[in-house]
């Protein structure tokens, strides 16, 4: 596999997104969009992080077998994750009743 | 028929069969590492996740106490010092020198920049006892007015704050130390056109750093964006 | 052709191509490294073996009168410990693992020789944490040292003791990553995956779950510290947390660390089998894949530990599925190794009577998990001595019967010299019976109610009880004497040709002991990974001495 040499112009444009994105992540917290905060949060953190893996880290000119291991990775966090919230979000919202409560 | 001991390249490791095997360990090993980390972080996002689920509202109240203008400023800091370490890689692969020291010292300025930014937050908040510490920690206003929210909820937030930014710390720290090293390496002239792999893989790692605040930035200091505060 | 002086001259071989401490501490020879850990395991599973000495012998009467409750506590515990991440985490991988897997790939050394190192120093230094904490009093939570127990009511050791796995488990990463990159990217040329020996895939398995796994026991201990120091909450419902948070938390990583566990003796069964018995493993490629599903669906099962801590009833559900899928692959290696038995050419030498107690014990230990993952069982046994029975027939009768098989198959490699036969026949039936009758009896216990972890208990389960500290005698013997004679043969022990089993494998092709560079050249691989032939047509490769042809007449 022969030496990959990015030119910097890439990286600068890739740092100038960066920016912007980092930008629009502060204004959209500003509005009250209850649930939708959270999700263009994570969405836009997500693109932030994808474009620093495959461009800065050069992932997207790397072997078939470091993607792998990045996807790999990221998908065993979210083992982690899922698998802990199916027992949190499934518990009964109901609480017993205090003994001597009406 | 492979010839291992014929063939010393410069840098060449003496197990290794030649270089691009070598460089493709070095790489493949410190993205194995990477992934340690995203499950050694992983494990406290999957706390925040859960507490911010159940206590979503004294979260945004305490997050709204944080400092969004400093917490932005560090982001873009490292972001920066991406692009530094980036440039430090390209000049590393063209045998430029003087660049390549340059981006570096510029790469661990920023990361040190990172790093005092980060005290005075936890300076401030030594300051207003808004560290879950015992009986350090006090939900109050400076003249003694409790604050909104419930304390017990505001303090899982601020643990969590700690916790995670603390640890993220602490690796910057490691990353300014491997930066260090890089640069003395480079110094010594170590580093050529076909040899700069250490290079390159402190890169990944520094990358994988500045990732890492790019979640904990809005999760911490962007909850509470949307409140009025002080 | 050889001069006298050149037949006369003793080969220059890892073991003495150096002499002194210091070649010893700084080596970065991968051989030399397991036996570094060769020697810190075994003192670790002496220390461990005291601890569970001491808790059988208290159990042979029904009342507590041997140590206090407290200190009972503390043995368990520090056994638990001790055994579960100084022994069996590392034993395995990083004394036969890191001996082999450069050699059965072909290469000259692992990726990363200075790390291997350093893990080894990793090890050492956490397991000083550990011996400190035992030396000031132990620790008395169990070695899973739950919240809120250990976060705020423990004794003061927790921390220590946490510090001490903390850091071991940073040994346990940087293994595992070798083995990764190892596999990847130093294979010898025309060494394809499916031509690897089996040991090597089960291995990578090991790794994967290794790197993947131990990350979140250390964010745990470290969550568990920052409670215990600040008392922020985390796992405090009093405070809003949550105390199951903390078994999710720890169990991520403690049941795929099961699998850090049988797999690499699973992957030494394949060889001794394969080996011993002189064929070609039925289905290569089903024992291959079926290590990397363990390994993966290992990860989707940790809720079957908390069937009854008030974790959602639809999350058990999906738990206990999943825990039956990860047994399936486990029954295939067991099929595959029975069918590979079937018209071999069976010996029945030492490594192959512990092969078949592993496998003998492993589908014992194998169906009552499954026993263990139906809801509704688990209600009744769970925290009683069927568990305990459970996973001592996987851990002690799969994979200390692995290790132990493993040694002894590869120890002419390793040191050189043969073990004498007639006693390690004699220490392999000695411990096949004493496990037996130390584990067996807790099946029932467990069954009839007997809880886990307590020092006293009613009188009618006194018997069973009996039996199982007897048996654990006989086991302790069992074990003292292949330490005996195993050390006895590096100095009285005849010496060993390259290839005394006339095993396949490229480790059986280099001399024993090896060169510190395994081979002289990098081989070239041309065979598959158990192709048995007559062993004039075998390809011999490495500087063999006269008198070093490979020995396959038979006994010696």
């Amino acid at each position: 596999m022969s030496e990959h040499v990015v030119s910097p112009k890439i990286y600068v444009s890739v740092f100038l997104t960066l920016m912007v994105l980092t930008v629009l992540t502060v204004i959209v917290a500003y509005f009250d969009l209850h649930r939708l905060n959270v999700i263009i949060a994570l969405a836009i953190a997500i693109i932030k992080a994808s474009l620093v893996v495959l461009f800065f880290m050069h992932v997207r000119w790397s072997s078939t077998l470091t993607k792998v291991f990045v996807v790999a990775g990221l998908f065993w966090l979210v083992i982690l994750v899922s698998l802990t919230l199916s027992d949190y979000l499934t518990r009964p919202s109901w609480t017993p009743p205090l003994p001597g409560a009406q | 028929m492979a010839d291992s001991h014929v063939t010393t390249h410069y840098g060449l490791a003496h197990h290794f069969d030649n270089m691009e095997q070598q460089k493709e360990a070095g790489s493949l090993g410190m993205w194995t590492f990477l992934i340690t980390e995203i499950m050694f972080f992983g494990g406290m996002f999957l706390a925040y996740i859960l507490y911010r689920g159940k206590y979503g509202n004294d979260f945004a109240i305490a997050s709204s106490h944080l400092d969004w203008k400093l917490g932005g400023i560090n982001t873009m800091v490292l972001i920066v010092s991406s692009l530094t370490m980036a440039m430090a890689v390209y000049f590393s692969q063209k045998g430029n020198k003087k660049w390549l020291l340059t981006c570096i010292a510029l790469t661990m300025m920023f990361g040190a920049t990172f790093l005092v930014i980060k005290g005075f937050e936890y300076h401030d908040k030594y300051v207003t006892h808004h560290i879950p510490l015992r009986d350090f920690w006090s939900w109050t206003e400076p003249n003694g007015e409790a604050l909104p929210g419930d304390s017990g909820h505001v303090q899982m937030f601020y643990w969590l704050y700690f916790a995670m930014t603390g640890v993220h710390a602490l690796h910057m720290v490691v990353g300014l130390g491997i930066m260090s090293v890089i640069f003395w390496m480079a110094m010594r002239d170590r580093f050529t056109p076909t040899y700069h792999s250490p290079v390159e893989i402190s890169g990944l790692y520094w990358h994988f750093v500045d990732i890492v605040w790019i979640f904990l930035f809005p999760l911490l200091y962007l909850l509470g964006a949307h409140l009025t505060h002080h | 052709m050889s001069t006298e002086a050149e037949v006369l001259a003793p080969r220059v071989n890892y073991l003495n191509v150096a002499y002194g401490v210091k070649s010893w501490l700084l080596t970065k020879d991968h051989k030399r490294i397991a036996i570094l850990y060769l020697l810190t395991v075994t003192l670790f599973f002496f220390v461990g073996g005291i601890f569970a000495a001491g808790v059988r012998l208290e159990l042979l009467t029904p009342k507590g009168d041997l140590l206090q409750s407290d200190t009972y506590n503390r043995f368990f515990t520090m056994h638990g410990i001790v055994m579960v991440f100084f022994f069996l985490i590392p034993s395995i991988p990083a004394v036969l693992g890191n001996f082999l897997i450069p050699i059965m790939v072909g290469a000259k050394d692992l990726a990363f020789p200075r790390i291997n190192l350093l893990s080894w120093y990793i090890y050492v230094l956490g397991g000083l944490f550990t011996i400190l904490a035992i030396v000031l009093g132990g620790v008395d939570t169990g070695w899973t040292f739950y919240a809120p127990l250990s976060t705020n009511y423990a004794n003061g050791n927790v921390l220590l003791a946490g510090i001490g796995v903390f850091i071991t488990g940073f040994s346990s990463i940087l293994t595992g990553l070798n083995f990764i990159v190892t596999v990847h990217t130093m294979r010898a040329p025309g060494m394809t995956w499916f031509r690897l020996p089996l040991f090597v895939w089960s291995h990578y398995a090991t790794s994967l779950v290794m790197i993947l796994g131990t990350p979140v026991i250390a964010i745990t201990v470290l969550l568990m510290a920052l409670e215990r120091i600040a008392h922020v909450g985390i796992f405090d419902p009093a405070l809003g947390g949550d105390p199951v948070l903390f078994q999710h938390l720890f169990w991520f990583y403690s049941h795929p660390a099961v699998y850090i566990m049988i797999l690499p003796a699973m992957g030494v069964i394949s060889e001794l089998i394969a080996n011993m018995a002189r064929k070609n493993i039925f289905g290569y490629k089903f024992v291959a894949f079926s290590s990397i599903a363990i390994a993966v669906f290992g990860f989707l099962v940790w809720g079957h530990h908390l069937f009854t801590s008030t974790q959602s009833i639809y999350a058990g559900m999906v738990f206990s599925i999943l825990s039956y899928a990860v047994a399936i692959p486990s029954a295939i290696k067991v099929f595959n190794w029975t069918a590979t038995l079937y018209r071999g050419s069976i010996s029945y030498d030492t490594p192959m009577l512990y092969a078949f107690g592993f496998i003998g014990f492993f589908i014992i230990g194998g169906m009552t998990g499954l026993f263990l993952a139906a809801l509704g069982l688990d209600i009744h046994m769970h925290d009683t001595y069927f568990v305990v029975a459970h996973f001592h027939y996987i851990m002690v009768g799969g994979a200390v019967m692995g290790y132990l098989g493993g040694m002894h198959f590869w120890w002419p490699k390793i040191t050189g010299r043969m073990y004498p036969e007639g006693w390690a026949r004699f220490g392999a039936l000695v411990v096949f019976v004493g496990f037996n009758l130390t584990f067996f009896p807790q099946f029932l216990l467990g069954y009839m109610g007997m809880p886990r972890r307590y020092h006293a208990y009613p009188d009618h389960f006194q018997v069973l009880n009996v039996m199982s500290t007897a048996g654990a005698s006989v086991l302790g013997v069992g074990y003292l004497i292949p330490m005996i004679y195993l050390i006895w043969s590096l100095k009285y022990g005849p010496k060993a040709p390259a290839n005394p089993w006339g095993a396949v494998g490229l480790e059986w092709t280099t001399p024993s002991p090896p060169p510190t560079e395994n081979f002289p050249e990098t081989p070239v691989v041309t065979w598959d990974a158990y192709e048995f032939r007559p062993i004039e047509e075998a390809e011999v490769i490495g500087a063999l001495g006269p008198g070093d042809e490979p020995d396959i007449s038979g006994r010696h």
